[in-house]
């Protein structure tokens, strides 16, 4: 047991010292998620990126090589809404840096100011799949901060850095008053949003004139110019609504997440050409997400509303969910699946702009891969490789 | 309101037909009957709330007069059995007391509540509702068939008179959930193990006082722990930490009760110890380890490592921690982690049925058990399967095609009620 654990270093060292050779992925089938799954497929790996992907008898494959084998294999995951980084697994004093209740409205804090990259459920989420996460604040403000684009890698933020920020992260409804004095209604919580995205309209229109900086009307006002994405947590029908109203009144480039009403408003977000973030399907049906359904992916994909089914955020246990299980669910609740993997692979990859480097296996991409030993969502599937930018990152299969 | 009028008339139809005196046969599935070897094509017969055959079709007489079912292509697997379970609006102890041996989880549940939707859906047919993990002690749990139409809970209960019989098992914990910032709850796990161990002790001196010539007054507390102390009592034991399991098997080994370990997080690091102690243990199996201290190591490996062991394993929900619907999954987990498959589908049915003392009467397919079942659309343990019907004593209480309760199993508007998902603990697991 010790000498198999203290080889693990030494195996990890040679791999990323040969980062910069070919490696072939040979696998029973690709799920390239552009175009049709590839059976007896090849993936050539090099310089980080995929060079090429097709059918064994049509792939040029390289001499010298490291040779993987697998079953099945996929596109990284992509979490599209997760706390993780900053909701630690021991969810203790020291480790709970997911919500600051001291303002309602923090537009200035930084999911990259307490992003932990060692923390031990990134590697959790890498080791079953997962190559990229959008981090950030938990719902519970009204404004909880900006959000974070990360690789699962790295030992520092810098290593796992893709994008800061990237969204801006707003909750609705009454998760929002269990944390303050006020607003203790939702009328009071979207009069104080209207104020304070009103007055960064007004900061929008002066800046640099100078005086004291203000780090969150900064930030506010690239939301009502459109420039950073602003992300809507709103899980009942009538928060929902109101998501949708204050992106209208203030030409939001708005988001959806959570949406566990969703089901009840398929034409209104289908006419407000607004994609979602959606929960993750085994979501407690409780509370704000009692009427959450294990079918609403489905009803999202039939409407074709863009979606991507999410990790969310979890008070508790799972204090991290594992969006492989969560689009395994949906997969088997009516949305199929191979529109269960694009909703964890291209759609999240599409709806955060980063769909040029992300998402799919093609010529060009980032290679980023989850190898399986058969059907990624059958429960008894492992994830044995993953690679991150063209290097072996996990390899103990579970 | 009329929706409702026909639906218990359809329900009286339903109830009629199975007391019509015909046998009920279900024909060309394959089943898996937990006791023996799964049959490719079988028959599962039935008479009234009763299995009365088992076996293969070219083996089982069906008997001229039956009704037949044709589940061809099908799968059947005996109805679950969740020896963990909060659902039904339970509740235990409150903050008076740290140990609460006397305070009966029948007094809460709510039969008619919305949350039963969602162990059907998940065919799951016995459940263990227990109060929460909040005390040392919480009090008596209820072991419930999950019968349907019911009114009141003696319709639930498997014993016959709630207020003479035992009707359930002890929740008690360890750890860091009972313990509180101020007495009469602990502050340490020694103080918490010498609270418990007083306990036993004063119920013990009860005993002697008891059957001395100056008996004192009934203490219903007592009673209850004379029954733990006596083996009619199951102690169903919420622990997380290694040391913690360790405490609980020294407590049962002192005063000679026989506990079911719960949770169980860190199994992996002590089954010989389990093991060696003859104790069996209920496990849950959680996407991600951590949520809170305790629980940092509780890993999928303690399926395969209980199971190698030689530990009597079964799953539970935990309802709502984990969903009723999709109890499956947990074997499925378990499998991946390297539990045999035969083993898993055990673990979710006649090893909870033992850990609750009922295996005579359900947990498998056999002539004489209680006619609970699930039909399927595939091998049980699949992701893509799905719980088609569930039936207890040979009523339907499941049935996907019925767009009604095909919610139940999807979850959707006011399907599971407001309020549903309390989960009894406080706020912990």
């Amino acid at each position: 047991m010790n000498r198999k654990l203290a080889m693990i270093p030494v195996l990890a060292l040679l791999v990323a010292g040969s980062a910069t050779a070919q490696t072939v992925i040979e696998a029973e089938r690709i799920y390239t998620m552009a175009g049709d799954p590839i059976q007896d497929g090849v993936i050539v790996l090099e310089d980080g990126r995929i060079a090429e992907v097709g059918p064994a008898d049509q792939v040029g494959i390289p001499e010298e090589a490291d040779t993987y084998q697998a079953e099945v294999a996929t596109p990284g995951l992509i979490d599209a809404r997760t706390s993780v980084g900053l909701a630690g697994m021991y969810n203790v004093e020291h480790d709970r840096d997911e919500l600051d209740t001291t303002d309602p409205i923090q537009a200035s804090l930084r999911a990259l100011d307490a992003y932990n990259a060692r923390e031990g459920l990134v590697k959790w989420l890498r080791d079953l799949g997962v190559t990229t996460v959008h981090t950030g604040p938990a719902p519970g403000a009204l404004v909880s901060g900006q959000s974070l684009i990360a690789r699962t890698t790295g030992d520092t933020v810098d290593q796992a850095h893709i994008k800061d920020p990237h969204g801006v992260i707003f909750s609705l409804g009454p998760g929002v008053s269990q944390h303050f004095e006020s607003p203790g209604t939702r009328p009071k919580g979207a009069e104080m949003l209207r104020q304070a995205l009103s007055d960064a309209q007004a900061h929008a229109e002066n800046r640099g004139d100078g005086g004291r900086v203000d780090l969150g009307q900064e930030v506010l006002a690239d939301v009502v110019e459109g420039k950073t994405p602003a992300i809507f947590h709103a899980n009942t029908a009538v928060d929902i609504m109101t998501a949708l109203r204050l992106g209208e009144e203030f030409g939001l480039d708005l988001v959806l997440a959570g949406a566990a009403d969703a089901h009840k408003l398929i034409d209104e977000i289908a006419e407000a050409d607004v994609p979602v973030l959606l929960h993750p399907t085994m979501i407690r049906p409780a509370g704000e997400t009692a009427n959450a359904a294990f079918d609403t992916a489905m009803k999202l994909e039939e409407a074709g509303i863009p979606f991507a089914i999410t990790g969310g955020y979890e008070g508790y246990v799972p204090r991290a969910r594992v969006v492989l299980f969560e689009a395994g669910v949906a997969a088997a609740n009516g949305l199929g699946r191979e529109a269960a993997l694009a909703s964890v692979t291209r759609e999240p990859a599409r709806i955060l702009g980063l769909d040029d480097r992300l998402g799919s296996i093609e010529s060009g991409k980032e290679a980023n891969l989850v190898l399986y030993t058969g059907d990624p969502f059958e429960y008894v599937t492992q994830v044995c490789e993953v690679f991150i930018e063209g290097r072996l990152v996990s390899e103990d299969c579970q | 309101m009329r929706r409702l009028i026909l639906m218990a008339s359809t329900a009286l139809v339903a109830a009629c037909s199975v007391q019509a005196e015909e046998p009920v046969a279900f024909t060309g599935a394959e089943i898996h009957p937990v006791a023996g070897d799964p049959i490719e094509e079988g028959v599962l017969l039935l008479d009234g709330d009763t299995i009365t055959e088992v076996g293969a079709v070219n083996e089982v007489r069906v008997p001229e007069d039956a009704e037949v079912i044709d589940v061809s292509g099908k799968v059947i697997i005996p109805g679950l059995v969740d020896t963990h379970s909060h659902i039904a609006d339970v509740a235990g102890g409150d903050g008076a007391d740290a140990l609460h041996p006397g305070t009966r989880a029948l007094d809460a549940i709510d039969v008619r509540s919305d949350s039963a939707r969602r162990a059907w859906a998940g065919g799951i047919t016995t459940a263990n509702v227990m109060p929460g993990s909040g005390h040392l002690m919480s009090g008596q749990t209820a072991y419930v068939k999950l019968r349907p139409d019911a009114r009141v809970i003696d319709d639930w209960l498997f014993c016959d008179n709630p207020t003479e019989d035992v009707c359930g098992g002890m929740k008690m914990a360890n750890g860091t959930n009972p313990i509180r910032d101020s007495q009469p709850f602990p502050g340490t796990r020694a103080k918490a193990a010498e609270q418990v161990r007083s306990l036993f002790a004063e119920a013990e001196a009860y005993r002697e006082q008891r059957e001395g010539d100056d008996p004192p007054s009934r203490d219903l507390a007592k009673e209850a722990l004379l029954q733990v102390l006596d083996g009619e009592r199951t102690v169903h034991h919420h622990t997380h930490r290694h040391d913690d399991i360790l405490t609980v098997l020294r407590l049962a080994d002192e005063f000679g009760y026989e506990p079911v370990l719960h949770h169980v997080s860190e199994a992996w690091k002590v089954p010989e110890e389990i093991a060696e102690a003859g104790v069996a243990a209920s496990i849950i199996m959680i996407d991600t380890p951590g949520g809170k201290l305790e629980a940092v190591n509780l890993l999928w490996d303690n399926a395969p490592a209980l199971e190698e062991a030689g530990v009597d394993t079964a799953f539970h929900t935990d309802d709502l921690v984990t969903d009723s619907r999709v109890f499956l999954r947990s074997a499925g987990l378990g499998v991946r982690a390297g539990m045999s498959e035969a083993g898993a589908l055990e673990a979710l049915t006649l090893a909870g049925a033992r850990m609750m003392g009922l295996e005579d009467r359900v947990g498998s397919l056999e002539p004489g058990k209680d006619a609970d079942f699930v039909v399927l659309d595939g091998p049980p343990l699949a992701a893509y399967t799905r719980v088609l019907e569930t039936w207890v004593e040979g009523e339907q209480v499941f049935d996907r095609d019925d767009p009604e309760q095909r919610e139940w199993a999807t979850g959707g508007t006011s399907v599971f009620g407001p309020g549903t998902g309390a989960h009894g603990h406080g706020e912990q697991q």
